[in-house]
């Protein structure tokens, strides 16, 4: 089941449509396995992907996701378009509706402003992340990822590690998995935590080792350069001694525990470099790849739904 | 000049703290002893009561017409119940100076209402110099306020609160720690957390507070605090006030009816300064008010066209209209229980006008004749699009409400009657 005429972010997601996309996922991830890559789900359809922010592997992993399915893709640099002309947002936004699209990602460094133009166009809107609010996709290809590990996505303790007041990976993640009755953790420094996020039932701890302490699944977050230079915390090698994660804080989590980030690393800032490179550990290249299966499910969905409507 | 009898009519008397049947008295724009008159209205056992004295209303001249002229303000406040604005001096060019505040004044005469102006505090509002204060009181401005912007050089602060004292001007000033709000758009917690959403925390206002009435104690000056909106700026007030400073405190409408959930889904008609807080906060502020602490409610009448409200939560304009909606949204308090209508009454009206100095407020003989005459429980829907406004950016679009002005009068002449239409 799955009912959304668009995927704003995790919050609106009933858990049995956030199952159905990851099955769906799984399906396209096994297929690309196997060497299977074209379908044509998307046949026909018109994808534009707007990114008001720089991104190199989300808007390459919705590419190749559309073109697999046989959509014709369009991206557009919104840095160097319209908007520096004085266009707002929505004129934009209707803009390219009037081009009649059916699949619009889109990411804006604004909380909310995905949901402001999804209100404006007729098509199918994909939240490619906004401000410090939602990255949905993100939140699920990490689930998929899980998912595959663990064998299920209920009664797991996630450790969320690192920035986590600025990250909507962070948020996206943190209520996917409430909903699907997994335990989350956060752990960082007080000045990168959310205010209040206690209140939400969600596990808040500034120390490395007592966060970890038996998890399943160990996701670590990128530390924006601009935010290393004592603003928020005192230096880039204290964080690191603090809270990057090394072998011996990850002793602290379950033997069997995985190691995820999703990108792009800072190698010996929050993660070591050899340990983000130990296949026995580390799920980042993977959940690169669950990237592509992912959005090629969410959009197949809304296509059909598109269909429906 | 005609004489007018206001009969079966509702008197809510905020001076005398009183709310009975009876009759009251027009003459050659003043209210007079009940007598024969030429002219009879019956109020129908509705509500009258003085009227509204909204300190702090944004109108777009000079600079931003287009958002509001005071034609349009002028009626939106007759609608609104409103006899006297008093107009924010944040304006395109900041009116800080006698020239500026004698342009407001020559176009202010375009308003259906009374207008009175504040001026700015410290030149463009930027927080360096300070005004002609002396010029400025001479030229009518009321009050002193550069509103928003925080003077943050307290050496500067601290002499113009010296400075305004000698010449007894009253300053006005919005107590929040500027550097805890920069770049806050909703207040922080559980709400802004999940939305992504820089926040301020509450604490920001309670430094500012804190830090103003220092300066308030060491230079005597009289000063209003303005949108006190949360508990922690409550308890350093409370504290003033009992060892007895020169202070008043206000807050607007939108603060106590509103909080920070009803913003949603990033509906950016929900975006004022300071934020929208939390409820428990909202209940605290009302009953601040209901106790005295808090003596003014204010609309914060800030118009904004429809292009600065469509953009993302972030960057769109603060602000909310609020002079046609200020008299049904108060009634909320009244139904809630929080507080009667004399107790509203002396917060909109007849508290203002003693603060500012103005007459009004009262229902006393030979007060002005500024009146409203309305019906507490007449339910409505708010439709944006009805109001007088030439921006429409209110947060209660759609909203069920009760409260309907059915006339206005201004120095007893009629400003506003709903029969008309």
């Amino acid at each position: 089941m799955f009912t959304q005429r668009h995927l704003l972010g995790i919050e609106p997601l009933h858990p049995t449509e956030i199952t159905t996309l990851l099955d769906r996922a799984e399906h396209y991830a096994e297929a690309q396995r196997r060497g299977d890559k074209h379908g044509d789900a998307l046949a026909g359809l018109t994808q534009i992907n707007m990114f008001f922010e720089n991104s190199t592997r989300t808007q390459a992993s919705f590419e190749i996701a559309g073109k697999r399915l046989g959509a014709d893709v369009m991206n557009m640099a919104m840095q160097a378009s319209s908007l520096k002309k004085g266009e707002t947002l929505i004129d934009t936004a209707l803009t390219l509706n009037a081009m009649r699209p059916d699949l619009l990602v889109v990411r804006h460094p604004h909380s909310g402003a995905v949901n402001l133009l999804a209100e404006k166009v007729n098509c199918a809107v994909l939240n490619a992340g906004d401000g410090r609010h939602e990255h949905p996709t993100q939140a699920l290809l990490d689930a998929l990822t899980i998912r595959r590990a663990k064998g299920r996505l209920h009664r797991l303790t996630v450790a969320i590690c690192g920035d986590i007041a600025h990250s909507r990976v962070a948020r996206s993640n943190l209520i996917l998995l409430g909903k699907m009755e997994s335990r989350v953790r956060l752990v960082g420094p007080p000045t990168l935590m959310p205010s209040e996020v206690a209140e939400l039932g969600i596990e808040v701890t500034d120390d490395m080792a007592e966060g970890l302490r038996d998890a399943d699944v160990v996701m670590m977050l990128r530390l924006q350069k601009e935010r290393m230079d004592g603003g928020f915390i005192p230096s880039e090698r204290e964080y690191y001694h603090r809270f990057g994660l090394d072998a011996a804080k990850l002793a602290h989590a379950k033997p069997d525990a995985i190691v995820m980030h999703p990108g792009p690393m800072n190698r010996g800032v929050e993660i070591d470099g050899t340990l983000a490179d130990d296949i026995n550990r580390s799920v980042i290249q993977e959940q690169v790849e669950m990237g592509v299966a992912v959005r090629m499910s969410a959009m197949d969905l809304l296509a059909q739904n598109l269909a429906r409507a | 000049m005609t004489s007018t009898l206001l009969t079966n009519a509702r008197l809510i008397d905020p001076e005398a703290g009183t709310d009975t049947l009876g009759e009251l008295r027009i003459e050659a724009g003043r209210i007079t002893a009940p007598g024969p008159a030429e002219q009879v209205v019956d109020c129908g056992g509705r509500c009258l009561a003085p009227g509204i004295v909204d300190l702090g209303v944004k109108v777009g001249e000079p600079g931003e017409r287009h958002k509001e002229s005071f034609h349009t303000a002028g009626q939106a406040a007759a609608r609104g119940g409103i006899t006297t604005m008093v107009c924010r001096p944040d304006t395109i060019p900041v009116i800080d100076s006698p020239e500026t505040l004698e342009h407001a004044r020559t176009r202010a005469t375009h308003s259906a209402v009374r207008v009175h102006h504040m001026s700015a505090l410290t030149r463009g509002r930027a927080g360096r110099e300070m005004v002609e204060i002396g010029f400025l009181r001479d030229a009518g401005a009321v009050a002193f306020t550069d509103g928003t912007h925080v003077v943050t050089d307290t050496k500067v602060l601290s002499r113009c609160l010296t400075y305004a004292r000698s010449l007894r001007a009253l300053v006005v000033g919005h107590p929040q720690e500027p550097g805890l709000a920069r770049g806050a758009v909703v207040t922080s917690g559980k709400f802004a957390s999940l939305r992504g959403l820089p926040g301020v925390s509450p604490l920001a206002e309670r430094m500012g507070v804190e830090r103003d009435l220092a300066l308030v104690e060491a230079t005597g000056v009289a000063y209003h605090l303005d949108q006190v909106t949360t508990a922690a700026g409550l308890a350093p007030l409370r504290r003033a006030r009992a060892a007895g400073l020169d202070v008043t405190a206000g807050t607007s409408i939108h603060h106590l009816t509103l909080n920070v959930l009803d913003v949603a889904d990033y509906r950016t008609f929900f975006k004022v300064t300071p934020p929208l807080r939390t409820e428990d906060d909202r209940l605290a502020v009302a009953e601040a008010l209901a106790d005295g602490t808090i003596d003014i409610i204010s609309s914060m009448h800030t118009p904004q066209d429809e292009e600065s409200k469509r953009l993302p939560f972030e960057e769109a304009a603060p602000g909310a209209v609020g002079l046609e909606t200020l008299l049904p949204a108060a009634m909320r308090l009244v139904s809630a229980g929080h507080v009667d209508l004399p107790t509203l009454w002396r917060a909109l009206s007849l508290n203002p006008a003693r603060r500012l100095g103005l007459a009004g407020g009262t229902l006393a003989k030979g007060a002005p004749a500024d009146l409203v005459l309305f019906d507490p429980d007449a339910p409505f829907v708010l439709d944006r699009w009805t109001l007088a406004s030439k921006s429409k950016n209110t947060p209660f679009d759609g909203a069920r409400m009760e409260g309907r002005v059915l006339r206005t009068w201004v120095g007893g002449e009629t400003v506003y009657d709903r029969a008309d239409g």
